[in-house]
């Protein structure tokens, strides 16, 4: 019994120094640091930050657009990743759907950056896409498809795709396909399946890939920097200014506590709408 | 509806269709940089100039290969060495957070645990920012208070290391813990009553039935240090990592280099995630 209290702090020790020291302490700094003035002469507790944010409405704005656009994103990759789903789970041989599933993984274990590289090589001005656009007569002079919301959309979509997926295969997987024989003898149609079966018994792969691919559109970088447009200031980019640009961290830590308090309100509230917990979520 | 069930043709043939069209909106991006990697231009383009292996292994001085480009190759090893370092610390830590959380009942467990699951939901850029603060505020007071200079508090190629480490090793916690829930731990019992201690249990009982679970978790790891952008855009110091190095050039303008590099990527990750597969395969 001693040695077995020996083995538990070895395994307790590094497991709270990493917990402690790279978690929960640089967090605690940054709500620190979002209230104190960033004034070297009179340093001190201020509201100044959070203030600054809610008076330029660049900064508000940005952050609403980046939420709105976040959510818009994640409905589009969820509309996109049911059928693949159901059609990996279901429809597909199943010899043929393991092979299909290494396929949809294998291009998400290749950098992000690799990704929108190749969609900007694809979609811009002297891109591949006007290349054959041109070359077939379809059009006379090359279009920008780049740099606008649109395709920064669509490329969040994609660099998101494969946590939608997932959760939804797996929950497809789940579904007892005598339920679905059972309706279709019964004489209901197609969209009344999905309606009354399909759709909640995924309910809970739907939850968790909305809340993955939401965090992660919420919190890209990449991406709507390098496919957005001018205009398409995402509030990660506002971070970014204040802490490299401006040099102004005191500013940025506020900027950060509200994108951590936006991101996880709302993996919260989606996590107890749907009565999960974020354990059952992540396994 | 389901493969069961006398599907209509025109239902199956649009089900079809759409995960074609889809598998090419997956693979597009990646099969026209590889192709371009190729092609004998000077811009990563159509028109189709030729084959050419020029970008790869030219010298220079007008183009210069990626073999040649000092460069990209040092961007490459820093981030063959951080995937390293990362890989290594994560695995050990998160071998230990699966024992301590799968096999060890104490107070407030259940508290730590949702800590460890923390990271999953913190945006990258928070945890850079957060990082480089709490590193920057530690490497302040240790200089007052001790007049330590400590080098890799600021941005620095250890402080990429943490700050990688910091998340990668919940998702190794998380693959470890599934296997290790698997373990009958009556075969434990019966190494303890022949009259083995915890650690030799450890070492000759569970940590070979974990093997393929901790070299499995060991190359997501890598692979996830090797890609990461966001956490470590702030945190990188001198010594750019290839995803870094790499943007960077992106945004100033690209050249047929950036292609032949992301063929190399695209070649070896899919390697690593094969042979990976291929492993985790051979466990089940």
């Amino acid at each position: 019994m001693k040695q077995s209290r020996l083995a538990f702090w070895i395994f307790l020790a590094p497991v709270l120094g990493w917990l402690l020291l790279l978690i929960v302490l640089p967090h605690l700094d940054m709500l620190y640091m979002s209230f104190r003035s960033g004034n070297f002469s009179d340093p001190g507790w201020t509201l100044a930050n959070y203030r600054t944010f809610f008076e330029e409405p660049i900064y508000w704005l940005t952050f609403v657009r980046t939420a709105t656009y976040a959510v818009v994103t994640t409905l589009f990759t969820l509309v996109i990743g049911l059928p693949v789903a159901f059609y990996i789970a279901k429809v597909v041989r199943p010899r043929l759907s393991g092979a299909l599933m290494v396929l949809l993984l294998l291009p998400f274990w290749v950098s992000e950056l690799v990704r929108v590289y190749g969609w900007m090589i694809l979609l811009r001005e002297s891109g591949v896409i006007n290349y054959f656009l041109l070359k077939a007569g379809i059009i006379d002079t090359p279009i920008e498809m780049l740099y606008n919301d649109a395709t920064m959309i669509m490329g969040l979509v994609y660099t998101s795709m494969l946590f939608m997926v997932v959760p939804l295969v797996s929950v497809m997987e789940s579904l007892d396909d005598s339920l679905v024989e059972a309706a279709y003898d019964l004489g209901a149609g197609k969209l009344c399946i999905w309606r009354t079966i399909i759709i909640p018994h995924a309910k809970p792969g739907i939850t968790s890939g909305c809340i993955v691919v939401f965090m992660l559109s919420l919190g890209n970088y990449l991406t709507p920097n390098l496919m957005g447009g001018k205009n398409s200031l995402w509030f990660t980019e506002q971070i970014y200014n204040q802490f490299i640009a401006s040099f102004n961290w005191n500013q940025g830590s506020a900027f950060g506590f509200l994108l951590l308090a936006l991101s996880s309100g709302i993996v919260w509230a989606g996590l107890k709408l749907t009565r999960q917990k974020l354990g059952e979520v992540a396994s | 509806m389901i493969r069961s069930l006398n599907n209509g043709k025109g239902y199956l043939w649009s089900f079809h269709t759409f995960v074609i069209l889809y598998l090419v909106f997956l693979f597009a991006p990646l099969v026209v940089t590889c192709v371009l990697a190729f092609n004998d231009s000077n811009f990563p383009s159509l028109p189709w100039y030729g084959f050419s292996l020029d970008w790869f292994l030219s010298p220079g001085p007008e183009r210069i290969g990626v073999f040649h480009d000092s460069q990209n190759l040092r961007a490459m090893v820093t981030s063959v060495q951080t995937a390293f370092w990362v890989s290594v610390f994560s695995v050990l830590v998160g071998t230990c957070a699966s024992f301590l959380f799968e096999q060890e009942e104490f107070p407030f467990k259940s508290l730590l645990y949702m800590l460890m699951l923390v990271p999953l939901v913190i945006p990258g850029v928070i945890l850079g920012i957060s990082q480089l603060l709490a590193a920057n505020t530690m490497g302040f007071a240790l200089e007052d208070m001790f007049g330590w200079d400590v080098g890799w508090l600021r941005p620095s190629f250890w402080l990429v290391v943490l700050g990688q480490f910091s998340f990668i090793t919940t998702f190794v916690t998380l693959v470890v813990s599934a296997r290790l829930r698997k373990f009958d731990r009556t075969l434990e019992e019966a190494a303890l009553n022949l009259g083995a201690n915890r650690f030799e249990v450890i070492r000759y009982i569970t940590l070979p039935f974990l093997r393929s679970a901790i070299i499995g978790a060991g190359a997501v790891a890598f692979l996830m240090s090797f890609e990461n952008f966001n956490t470590t855009l702030f945190l990188v110091g001198s010594q750019p990592t290839l995803p870094i190095n790499l943007y960077l050039q992106v945004r100033d303008g690209s050249t047929p280099v950036i292609n032949a590099i992301s063929f190399l990527l695209i070649v070896g990750t899919s390697v690593l995630v094969l042979f990976n597969l291929y492993v985790s395969r051979k466990a089940e």
